[in-house]
């Protein structure tokens, strides 16, 4: 459970010569009684780990399609006790680490010693809550500490070298690299630097490094992933769910981790 | 009081405040304080401050005796200091003109807004043409819908306004896409936030350039009257007319400061944009501070006729003056603001913004069980043009009942 499983399933698929995968999904798009399904399927389609939303009204770091996942999480009357509430329930039949990834003004108001107790309780292996940077560590710290959740940071391309390297040994389970100077959503052109940028966190982190933001075709995967260990694709997948394209899901995850024959 | 010396380092008032931001923005907001702190010790940049303050945007503005208004009252006397006479017509442009030369400073090319009222919105738009810098405005689409004059100007002002559909359409849902906007394009762009609200240092250097209304103000009285007032009244949207009001009399607790929020429909409807009234703490555009949520943590819509209050969050200083008890605050409903909008209509012959509607509301009804010899100011904020057919349709829709 916790960091240890998160970091032992990506170097588990590096280790064998592929490249790790993470889908993002929203919880509670569109119900939370699909959510055990959803991450079965996932699992069953090769992903890695499973980082899941819980929705905010105000997701700042998220552009339109997640927005909009979001919208209909929050219309079907999703909450963090809900999703902690459902992951209880079935996280026994489920072997991958999830990571749940939200704002922390949800989380503030649930309690955060509270939160992290029930995470632990529920089977959370991580969290990753993109508007609190490392300055703001100490308001979560003090509650987390008893636990062995994952607490991944984000770093990014405007993160000058100091940063990067404090980062770097702050991250746990994985290091997120942020892939564009902006918000989340699939784009057509991937950065240039993005080669250097990623070789430079390898250099400096403990923990495997994921990259993540505007991926969205089984080729920026298989360029992107090669990079480092692995990618995370959100909105692209949240999208292909939410039109029912399944196929497409699992395509986009073979393409880093390969096909169970070629294991 | 002893001295008071908020924000701290970490740009937190007490509890409050903070740099609750996307790590994409970190650099940013760290190079911002490090500009904002070395322009401050720079003399050069306070005497190009200065010169905008006095002969582009026109300050000192006057500290006005409203006479009738204090006869009307029959009690104390009622002082108004006249934002509304800056150049745009509020207090907004001593924020964006201070913002601006900062942003010119840092070599930033490209300047992004939001703007609830509008007033915010203008005011950027009239620095960004003074400054030739590149303008975009995010404003919702409600606001824009309310608000039809003040967009028409941005966009005489040479700025690009963009409509916000996301959420409720209004004030809140435009700094989400402001911040989304500033966090794609930071490398040559810096956001001017209208108000004491996000990361630190936006709360303390809008604080900072709203000073110049208290700064004045308390020399005024002083000249006017030899002493300083007895209660100092400022509506609450974000809280930056109320704050550079206020700073600069923290130290004089003599000195009684009211904040008058919306109370829109009534608090007890829940549609108001009552925050301190009737919020709790909570974390939002970058920022510990009072919010209106739910349960869940999930932000809450905000609601005022005035589009300039219609925010659901207060600045992280005023949940700490509210904390400490140093400042009072209150709640005025639309239909008071309404009746006060009139009020000073016809006994001042001054037509003043629905925000400030509501502090004059509050000052009217103390003024009236205060004695003679005591004196209130209050800030007024803005002026109501950019309001008319707003004011205009409320009132239609009373007489048709
Ligand atoms: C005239 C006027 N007063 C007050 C406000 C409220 O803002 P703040 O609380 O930041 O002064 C606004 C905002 O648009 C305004 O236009």
């Amino acid at each position: 459970m916790g960091k240890a499983h998160i970091q032992e399933a990506i170097e588990k698929v590096v280790e064998r010569g592929d490249k790790a995968f993470i889908p993002y999904i929203m919880a509670g798009d569109p119900d939370i009684s699909q959510l055990k399904e959803q991450l079965l399927f996932l699992e069953k389609s090769g992903a890695t780990v499973v980082e899941l939303g819980i929705p905010f009204s105000d997701p700042v770091a998220d552009g339109p399609t997640i927005q909009e996942a979001g919208k209909r999480a929050l219309n079907s009357g999703t909450t963090v006790k809900k999703v902690l509430e459902a992951l209880s329930s079935f996280r026994d039949e489920i072997s991958i680490p999830i990571v749940l990834m939200t704002y922390i003004n949800p989380l503030f108001k649930y309690g955060l010693s509270q939160f992290f107790k029930d995470s632990q309780a529920a089977g959370v292996d991580g969290v990753i809550i993109p508007d609190v940077p490392l300055e703001q560590r100490p308001l979560i710290d003090e509650h987390m500490n008893r636990t062995d959740i994952a607490l991944i940071q984000l770093v990014t391309l405007t993160s000058p070298d100091h940063r990067i390297k404090r980062l770097a040994q702050a991250s746990e389970g994985f290091l997120y690299a942020v892939t564009v100077t902006g918000i989340t959503g699939a784009r057509s052109a991937v950065s240039e630097n993005l080669e250097s940028f990623i070789y430079s966190l390898k250099k400096h982190s403990n923990v495997p490094v994921m990259a993540g933001f505007g991926i969205s075709t089984p080729e920026q995967v298989k360029e992107i992933s090669s990079l480092g260990d692995g990618v995370i694709v959100g909105s692209r997948v949240v999208d292909l769910l939410h039109q029912g394209k399944r196929e497409e899901i699992t395509q986009l995850i073979q393409a880093a981790v390969g096909t169970p024959a070629s294991h | 009081m002893t001295t008071y010396s908020q924000p701290d380092q970490n740009g937190q008032y007490g509890q409050f405040g903070g740099r609750f931001v996307p790590e994409t923005l970190m650099q940013a907001v760290l190079e911002l304080q490090e500009a904002y702190e070395e322009a401050q010790k720079d003399p050069a940049f306070h005497e190009l401050l200065e010169h905008y303050l006095k002969d582009y945007i026109g300050r000192e503005n006057p500290l006005y005796f409203a006479e009738n208004l204090t006869k009307h009252t029959g009690g104390a006397k009622i002082y108004l200091k006249r934002e509304d006479l800056n150049h745009t017509g509020a207090h907004k442009i001593n924020n964006t003109i201070g913002q601006s030369l900062l942003a010119v400073r840092m070599g930033k090319k490209k300047i992004v807004a939001e703007t609830g009222a509008g007033q915010h919105g203008v005011a950027t738009a009239t620095v960004c043409a003074l400054l030739n810098l590149d303008c975009v405005i995010f404003m919702g689409e409600e606001d824009i819908r309310r608000q039809q004059l003040n967009v028409f100007r941005m966009e005489l002002l040479g700025a690009k306004v963009i409509s916000v559909t996301h959420g409720s359409g209004t004030l809140k849902d435009a700094v989400n896409e402001a911040m989304r906007y500033w966090v794609s394009n930071v490398e040559d762009t810096h956001y001017i936030i209208g108000s004491v609200l996000g990361p630190h240092p936006f709360p303390q250097m809008v604080r900072d350039f709203q000073s110049v209304i208290g700064k004045e103000t308390k020399q005024q009285i002083l000249d006017k009257e030899q002493r300083l007032p007895d209660t100092i009244v400022a509506c609450i949207g974000g809280g930056s007319n109320a704050m550079g009001m206020f700073y600069p009399f923290i130290e004089d607790t003599e000195v009684k400061l009211v904040g008058v929020e919306a109370a829109g429909s009534g608090i007890q409807t829940g549609k108001h944009a009552a925050t301190l009234t009737a919020g709790e703490v909570g974390i939002l555009h970058g920022s510990l501070m009072y919010l209106l949520q739910n349960e869940d943590g999930q932000i809450q819509e905000a609601h005022s006729i005035s589009a300039g209050l219609d925010y659901p969050g207060v600045g992280p200083e005023h949940s700490y003056l509210h904390e400490t008890k140093r400042v009072q605050y209150t709640s005025v409903t639309d239909e008071e603001a309404l009746d006060a909008l009139q009020l000073m209509c016809r006994k001042e012959g001054i037509i003043p913004a629905l925000e400030t509607a509501h502090a004059i509301h509050y000052a009217v009804e103390l003024a009236k069980v205060s004695p003679k010899d005591e004196i209130i100011v209050i800030c007024l904020s803005g002026r109501g043009d950019k309001d008319v057919m707003t004011v205009k349709s409320a009132l239609e829709g009373r007489q048709n009942g």
